[in-house]
C-alpha cells in the first residue's frame, strides 16, 4: 500500500462520516441544540447567582455565559465521540463494521481514520456553536478562535479515542444508555466546565481531585485558554498522555486475536 | 559458476517442514482447528479452493461455516494450523491476503441511507482505489448485476435481492481472485437466488475466480462443483460433487449427505 493509498482509504473514511452526518438531520440538529438549551436557558438562570472572580485566562470579570461556553464547546466534543462509538456499535451490530476491517489497510490506521473523521465533524459543529454564541456576547478575540483550532483537534481525539475504547467493550446498542449515565454526565459534571475548581476545592478536596484527573476537564481548559489566546501547557500534556493510553486500549480492543471481538464470538 | 551444495542443501531442508504451497492457489487451508472457550467449533480443517473452482461449503446451521469465514477474513485470528491465500499466510501477511479477497457476508452489510453508488465508493477506498480508478469499475460491475440504472438510489429503496447483488458488485470492485460468499442466498426469492448463482458461477468459468460458497441448500452444488461437507466442526466428505455421492454410495448428493451425517453419528432433519 502506497502512501496515496493510505489518503485514498482516509478520504473515503472521513467522506462517509460527513455524508451520514449530514443525511442524520436530527443528529446534527440535537448536537447544536444541546449546548444552546445549557447557554441560553441554564447560563442565564445561574447569571446572577454563580460570581465568577477573575481567574486566568480571564483579566477581567466575566458574565456567567462567557465562562461556561468553553465547557459547552467541550461537551460539543464529548457527545461527538460518544456518537461515533455508537456508530462502531452500530456497524459492528449491522455488519457493516466487517467491510472496514477486511480492508488491507493495517487496523490501527482503520481506527484512526474512523477517529479522524469523527474529529472533523465534531471541529465543524463546535465552529458553528461559536457562531451561534457570538450573538450572546460570547466574544473571544478573532485571533482565538484560529488558537481553538489545534485545541478542537487535540481534545476531539481524546474524547473520541476514549469512544473507541468504550465501542469495543460495549456488546449492544441498547448498553448506549450506560454510557450516558455512566460516562457522560459524571465526566461532564465532575470537571471546571460548569463551576470554576477554586470553588469545588472549598466544597470537597476528593471531588476536586477527581476534577483534576477527569481529561474532560483538561478538554475544557485547553479549549478555554486557547479561545483567549493563551496556551494551557498541563492541559495539553494531559490530554496528549491520556490519547495515547486510550489509542492503545482501543487497538488492542479490536485486535483480532486478543480483543474482544474475538472473546465476544464465543457468546453468540 | 556452479551452485553451492551446502547452499542448496540448507533451501532443500528449509523447505522440508511446510509442504510448499503454490502461490497460484487462492485459497489453502491446513490443519486449522478453532473452539470458543471450551466449545470445539472447527477440527482439523484441511481444504483447497484453486482457480476457477466452484467450491461449496456444505453444512447445516451451526456446522462452523461462519466461524470458518471470520478466520478466512482475518475477522478473528486463528491460533492454530495455518491459512494461505495465494501462498500468503493470513497471519504473517494480513494485508497481501485480503487485498485479493472478496467477500459477501451472511449479514448485509451495506449503508443503508448511502446510495449505491456511495457505499461502492467507499468500499473502494478502503482498498485504497482512488475514484477516478474506481468508477469505470463500479459502472461496469453494476451494470454486470442489472443496477446501473439505480446507482444513485439509496440503498433503503432496494429490494433484498438487489441488495445481494450490490453486495456482490461491491465485492468485485478491486477486482479480487477469490470469491467468498457466507450463506448469500438466504431470505432470497428463487428468482434472485438463480441470478446470483449463475452470476458467480459465470465468473468462475469465464475469469478463472475461486470461489468458496457457504450454503445450506445442497442444490446450490451443482454436478460440475466441488463439495466440502463440513459437520460439527468437522469435514466428513471433500471432493468433485460426483466423487463424494458414489464414495458415500448414494445416487445424489442429498442422499450422500443424509448419510455422511447419519454414519458421523447423527440422524437430523434436513432442511
Amino acid at each position: 500500500m502506497t502512501v496515496g493509498q493510505y489518503v485514498i482509504c482516509l478520504n473515503g473514511v472521513v467522506r462517509r462520516e460527513a455524508l451520514r452526518w449530514f443525511n442524520q438531520r436530527g443528529r446534527f440538529i440535537s448536537a447544536l441544540v444541546r449546548p444552546l438549551v445549557w447557554l441560553v436557558i441554564f447560563a442565564a438562570g445561574f447569571h446572577f447567582v454563580l460570581g465568577v472572580s477573575i481567574i486566568p485566562p480571564y483579566e477581567t470579570y466575566i458574565p456567567y455565559e462567557v465562562y461556561i461556553a468553553p465547557g459547552l464547546v467541550a461537551m460539543i466534543q464529548l457527545f461527538n465521540g460518544m456518537q461515533s462509538s455508537l456508530s462502531m456499535v452500530y456497524d459492528r451490530e449491522m455488519g457493516s463494521m466487517k467491510t472496514l476491517l477486511i480492508s488491507p489497510f493495517p487496523r490501527w490506521y482503520l481506527l484512526l481514520a474512523k477517529l479522524l473523521a469523527g474529529v472533523a465533524v465534531s471541529v465543524v459543529q463546535s465552529y458553528i456553536f461559536l457562531a451561534i454564541a457570538w450573538f450572546w456576547e460570547i466574544e473571544p478575540p478573532l485571533s482565538g478562535y484560529l488558537a481553538v483550532l489545534p485545541a478542537l483537534i487535540l481534545s476531539g481525539l481524546m474524547l473520541g479515542a476514549l469512544g473507541l475504547v468504550l465501542s469495543s467493550f460495549i456488546r449492544q446498542l441498547e448498553n448506549f444508555a450506560g454510557v450516558m449515565n455512566f460516562v457522560i454526565f459524571p465526566m461532564f459534571f465532575t470537571s471546571s466546565a460548569l463551576y470554576p475548581l477554586w470553588r469545588v476545592q472549598e466544597a470537597s478536596l476528593p471531588l476536586y481531585w477527581l476534577c483534576q484527573i477527569n481529561p474532560f476537564t483538561h478538554a475544557t481548559e485547553l479549549i478555554r485558554f486557547a479561545l483567549y489566546d493563551k496556551f494551557n501547557a498541563t492541559s495539553a500534556a494531559v490530554l496528549v498522555a491520556y490519547t495515547i493510553v486510550f489509542m492503545i486500549v482501543a487497538v488492542i480492543g479490536y485486535d483480532p486475536a486478543r480483543g474482544l471481538m474475538a472473546r465476544r464470538a464465543g457468546a453468540e | 559458476m556452479s551452485p553451492d551444495p551446502m547452499l542448496a542443501d540448507i533451501a532443500s531442508a528449509s523447505q522440508r517442514p511446510a509442504p510448499v504451497v503454490s502461490a497460484e492457489t487462492p485459497l489453502r487451508v491446513e490443519g486449522l482447528s478453532h473452539a470458543f472457550g471450551p466449545r470445539k467449533v472447527l477440527q482439523n480443517i484441511e481444504f483447497s479452493v484453486e482457480r476457477g473452482d466452484f467450491t461449496v461449503l456444505l453444512g447445516l446451521n451451526g456446522a462452523g461455516k461462519s466461524t470458518l469465514f471470520a478466520l478466512i477474513t482475518r475477522l478473528y485470528h486463528n491460533r492454530t494450523g495455518r491459512i494461505l491465500i495465494f501462498g500468503e499466510d493470513i497471519r504473517r501477511n494480513p494485508s497481501a491476503a485480503l487485498k485479493r479477497m472478496g467477500v459477501v457476508f451472511q449479514q448485509p452489510t451495506l449503508d443503508l441511507d448511502l446510495s449505491v453508488e456511495q457505499n461502492l465508493f467507499y468500499h473502494a477506498s478502503l482498498h485504497g482505489l482512488s475514484r477516478r480508478v474506481a468508477e469505470p469499475r463500479i459502472a461496469a460491475e453494476l451494470a454486470r448485476v442489472g443496477l446501473a440504472s439505480r446507482r444513485r438510489d439509496k440503498v433503503r429503496q432496494l429490494s433484498g435481492g438487489q441488495r445481494r447483488r450490490v453486495e456482490l458488485a461491491r465485492a468485485l470492485v478491486h477486482a479480487p481472485e477469490l470469491l467468498l460468499l457466507d450463506e448469500p442466498t438466504v431470505g432470497l426469492d428463487i428468482e434472485s437466488r438463480y441470478f446470483l448463482l449463475e452470476h458467480v458461477r459465470h465468473l468462475c468459468r469465464e475469469q478463472g475466480l475461486g470461489v468458496l460458497w457457504a450454503t445450506h441448500l445442497i442444490d446450490e452444488a451443482a454436478e460440475d462443483a466441488k463439495v466440502i461437507i463440513l459437520h460439527k466442526g468437522r469435514i466428513l466428505a471433500q471432493g468433485a460433487v460426483p466423487e463424494v455421492t458414489r464414495a458415500a454410495g448414494a445416487t445424489h448428493l442429498k442422499g450422500a449427505f443424509e448419510q455422511l451425517i447419519r454414519t458421523a453419528g447423527e440422524g437430523e432433519q434436513l432442511p
